[in-house]
């Protein structure tokens, strides 16, 4: 008998994988044509973009850089031979205008302050934004920066930052000293009025004082000529600093079980989402004068910021109720059995974590935010849009349409995106932190 | 035997009210109420103080004046002679109409995108990315500034229609033209409402009349309106006019509506009896001609006998006369508003397909289920679930955007009584308040149907 063997003894050589999957080959007939319907399709949208394509790149590579009207543009294109309703683009509005567009009206040889109060906006925000690879002793400078910031774009003499500060620390002074003689809740009342009567009746000749003395500061520059992307920028960074705690009081009050304040914030919450921002901003362009007691005029930008912020953080508690509502129960009943009481269970275990949870949605009520900053040019504020309209009715460049939209456009997206960007960064590293 | 005693009764001391658990809490909230009302005080006393030193008392007086400026895009009667209220009403049906077509668009957009996203084909679901983010990451007002521009420079003018060989032509078989001052859609009329070529409603309706005409509401000698519109001689003395009234109900719209609806009801009535006899006898009468049958031919039958037909747009002179003309604006506004939205509508589709997990379309074919109604019966209803409630959010701000009409000069709410209205009479308070109670109003309906109809698609959960 002989034996025979079908068994195989040794490996067979590992084999490439066919041509037609592997490669460039393969991953084409993956994903474009991986049936009549998807090959359809792709071809459908290849055409599409070929079309596009074909369109916009003539016109964005059109030499007119350093034209200086829409005529010489099309003088210029036409010298070259292209004739038609958009030979091409007409870049010189944008080199003649781009410096107006990011900064309105400020005066040109302060415009180092806006940048350095955007650098430094940065750096504030840097130990909140990635709190693991920053120093934490820049926290610091986030808590000085709220007053350094108006102070840098509307300038005037340091003193008035200085003693909004020092209304801070009297308050924390008289609060300590009050604590110690008469409880919690008498200190923190003695505090309040401590600050607030600096601020309202006794800052004002302090500040007259020293400004006489010392005058020390920097050029003071008026509302009206702030402009372009820099009042966009400004108005969605104070209106959502400012909207933050308001939105945090806010949360907490739908949250509790307090019936009228309950109903207070429900009832602000729900006006607020239920009308347009632009509403808003009539109200802070016609109503909010009449609101205040007679003789009070203050300037549009502080208006506008007032509504802003007053809409945002109606927005803002509804993201930070959400972070309340996702932190699991065990969270608040491990921090009523330690014995904590209401504030300092919020302050040591429920809203850090709320508000870490509630990054993303800060962020997109940011974006949000910043978008509807140009509704400012509605009532008259000279935003990048309301800038473009008067661009686009100079006699030099009347008539010019997609350059100045696309320029904008383009200015919003990449601020826009890049946060997006950063607000799914931080889901994605937030995510991984819980089971 | 043990005795349990009361604790001592402590007779009731003021501290309590800050330091007792059992009072704190009253005594936050009366503090709150008072710090409200206390608020709400101010702001009241100086606001009447300033409109006093202004001369302006509040009232609303001024809203039964003659509003005496034009709105051009309308869906009702209205000329400058009619009151500010009149002109208001006009308003908030223009923000209703953009705002119900923009919904309509944005959604059907948005669920096209949000599937064509998750396509297994690569360049597709790029090009869709890059769509959502382009119009998510740039300000809606722009977008809507931007594409009225676009309409006005890029589209052909009226005079390019006209010639021999003319350089622009209508679209669909020369029934709907498309020029920098608006589209020109077919008219939809009845035989009653039969105009002359100016637009204007002739005493003597050409052709036949047959239909019933429009039901003025609220026409009498004291409407103001009215007071052009009652014949003073003549056969139809003492009767009211077409126009008169502060609005019309087209009765031959709401007759054909009605056997529209009977038409549907009998429809689905067939359908019940087709059930009935398939669970009795196994066996599906051929109903599908019966059901078209029954819906089409009395709503044709009663179109034909009204006098319906459509009203086409024609070239005269220098513009389009006939049909409905809908301006730059409105068109402008609904592009940039249905296709902003349509961005963040189609993330929420994607979110709520992506949330259904696999393990419910496998489960669902291993009973046997064919594909389509897997998707009808086991993922749409899931998916619906989780997408509702952000499409909720979606449709109010679409709404409320709706108001960025003024800066293109759409004659919305916002730019009828709080942009001309506002103006003329001066009356900010008394306009503002007004407009943000009116979108209030809108936004607390639409959050209300809304979330009626969640419910009512809601999984029964334990």
């Amino acid at each position: 008998m002989s034996e025979v063997s079908y068994v195989r003894t040794e490996m067979l050589p590992e084999r490439e994988p066919p041509a037609t999957t592997i490669g460039v080959i393969g991953w084409m007939r993956e994903n474009l044509f991986s049936g009549w319907f998807n090959t359809a399709l792709t071809i459908v949208s290849l055409t599409f973009v070929v079309m596009l394509l074909n369109a916009i790149l003539p016109w964005i590579f059109s030499p007119t850089w350093y034209a200086t009207s829409l005529g010489e543009c099309r003088d210029i294109l036409r010298g070259m031979g292209r004739e038609g309703h958009y030979p091409g683009a007409c870049w010189g509005v944008i080199r003649d205008r781009w410096v107006q567009l990011l900064f309105g009206f400020y005066p040109s040889e302060l415009y180092w302050r806006p940048i350095m109060a955007f650098l430094l906006l940065g750096v504030a925000l840097a130990p909140v934004l990635f709190s693991d690879r920053v120093p934490r002793k820049l926290l610091w400078f986030s808590a000085v920066y709220p007053f350094l910031f108006p102070w840098l774009l509307w300038g005037g003499p340091i003193w008035g930052p200085l003693m909004v500060i020092a209304g801070f620390v009297i308050g924390w002074f008289v609060y300590r000293a009050a604590d110690k003689r008469a409880g919690g809740l008498a200190g923190i009342i003695a505090g309040v009025l401590a600050a607030v009567i600096w601020w309202l009746l006794v800052s004002g000749y302090v500040i007259d004082g020293v400004s006489a003395v010392l005058p020390i500061g920097i050029e003071a520059v008026q509302s009206r000529n702030f402009g372009g992307f820099m009042l966009s920028v400004t108005i969605g960074v104070v209106a959502i600093a400012c909207s933050l705690p308001i939105g945090v009081v806010l949360a907490l009050g739908r949250q509790s079980d307090l019936l009228i304040v309950k109903a207070l914030c429900v009832g602000f919450i729900e006006f607020i989402r239920g009308v347009p921002l632009i509403t808003l901003l009539f109200v802070a362009s016609t109503l909010l004068n009449i609101f205040m007691p007679p003789g009070t005029n203050f300037d549009i930008i502080l208006r506008v910021i007032i509504m802003a912020t007053l809409f945002a953080s109606a927005y803002m508690a509804e993201v930070i109720r959400g972070g309340l509502a996702a932190l699991p129960q065990g969270q608040y009943e491990g921090a009523d059995s330690l014995g904590l009481d209401y504030w300092q269970a919020q302050r040591l275990v429920i809203m850090p974590q709320a508000l870490k949870i509630s990054i993303p949605g800060i962020v997109s009520t940011f974006i949000g935010l910043f978008k509807d900053t140009t509704l400012v040019s509605i009532i008259g504020l000279l935003d990048p849009l309301g800038l473009s309209n008067s661009i686009r009715a100079d006699a030099a460049w009347n008539g010019i349409v997609w350059e100045i939209y696309g320029f904008i456009a383009l200015l919003f997206f990449a601020f826009c995106f890049a946060m997006s960007r950063y607000s799914m960064y931080l889901e994605r590293k937030l995510n991984t932190g819980h089971h | 035997m043990a005795t349990v005693s009361d604790p001592p009764k402590e007779a009731f001391r003021l501290s309590q009210l800050i330091y007792d658990t059992r009072y704190r809490s009253m005594t936050i909230q009366i503090v709150a109420l008072i710090g409200f009302l206390v608020l709400i005080g101010w702001l009241i006393s100086n606001t009447a103080q300033n409109l006093a030193d202004l001369g302006k008392e509040p009232s609303f007086q001024f809203m039964g004046e003659a509003a005496g400026y034009d709105i051009n895009q309308r869906l009702i009667d209205y000329n400058n002679q009619d009151s500010h209220l009149r002109a208001a009403f006009v308003g908030i049906l223009n923000t209703l109409l953009v705002a119900v077509m923009g919904c309509a668009t944005a959604t059907i957009l948005g669920v096209i995108i949000g599937v064509l996203r998750l396509s297994k084909n690569w360049l597709v679901g790029r090009l869709m990315t890059v769509y959502v983010e382009i119009f998510r990451n740039v300000p809606v007002l722009l977008w809507i500034v931007f594409i009225m521009a676009i309409l006005i420079e890029t589209l052909p003018a009226p005079r390019d229609f006209r010639g021999d060989d003319p350089v622009a032509s209508m679209k669909l078989f020369d029934t709907v033209a498309i020029t920098n001052r608006g589209v020109y859609i077919p008219d939809p009329l009845f035989g009653a409402d039969a105009k002359d070529d100016k637009g204007a409603f002739l005493d003597e309706p050409v052709g036949w009349r047959v239909g019933l005409g429009d039901y003025p509401v609220g026409a009498s000698r004291d409407n103001p309106s009215c007071e052009r519109y009652y014949a003073t001689e003549g056969p139809g003395a003492g009767e009211p006019a077409a126009g008169c009234g502060t609005f019309q109900i087209s009765l031959d719209l709401l007759l054909a509506l009605a056997v529209l609806i009977a038409g549907l009801y009998a429809s689905h009535r067939i359908k019940r009896r087709a059930d009935r006899i398939q669970n009795a006898t196994g066996v599906r009468p051929v109903t599908w001609y019966l059901r078209l049958g029954v819906v089409i031919l009395p709503f044709a039958i009663t179109l034909w006998a009204l006098g319906f037909y459509f009203a086409f747009p024609e070239l005269r002179g220098f513009n389009f006369q006939g049909g409905t003309h809908m301006r730059n604006s409105l068109i402008a506004l609904w592009l940039a508003l249905s296709l902003y939205t349509a961005a963040f509508i189609a993330e929420i589709v994607r979110a709520g397909i992506l949330a259904i997990s696999h393990g419910q379309t496998e489960a669902a074919s291993a009973l046997g289920l064919r594909p389509k109604r897997i998707m009808n019966l086991v993922i749409l209803p899931q998916a619906l679930r989780v997408i509702i409630p952000p499409l909720i959010s979606n449709y109010l701000n679409l709404t409320k955007n709706s108001s960025l009409a003024i800066a293109v000069g759409y004659m919305d709410i916002t730019g009828t009584l709080m942009g001309i209205t506002l103006n003329q009479t001066g009356r900010e308070l008394e306009t503002v308040l007004l407009g943000m109670l009116i979108y209030l109003t809108i936004s607390l309906i639409i959050s209300a149907v809304m979330n009626w109809y969640n419910n009512s698609v809601k999984l029964v959960e334990r």
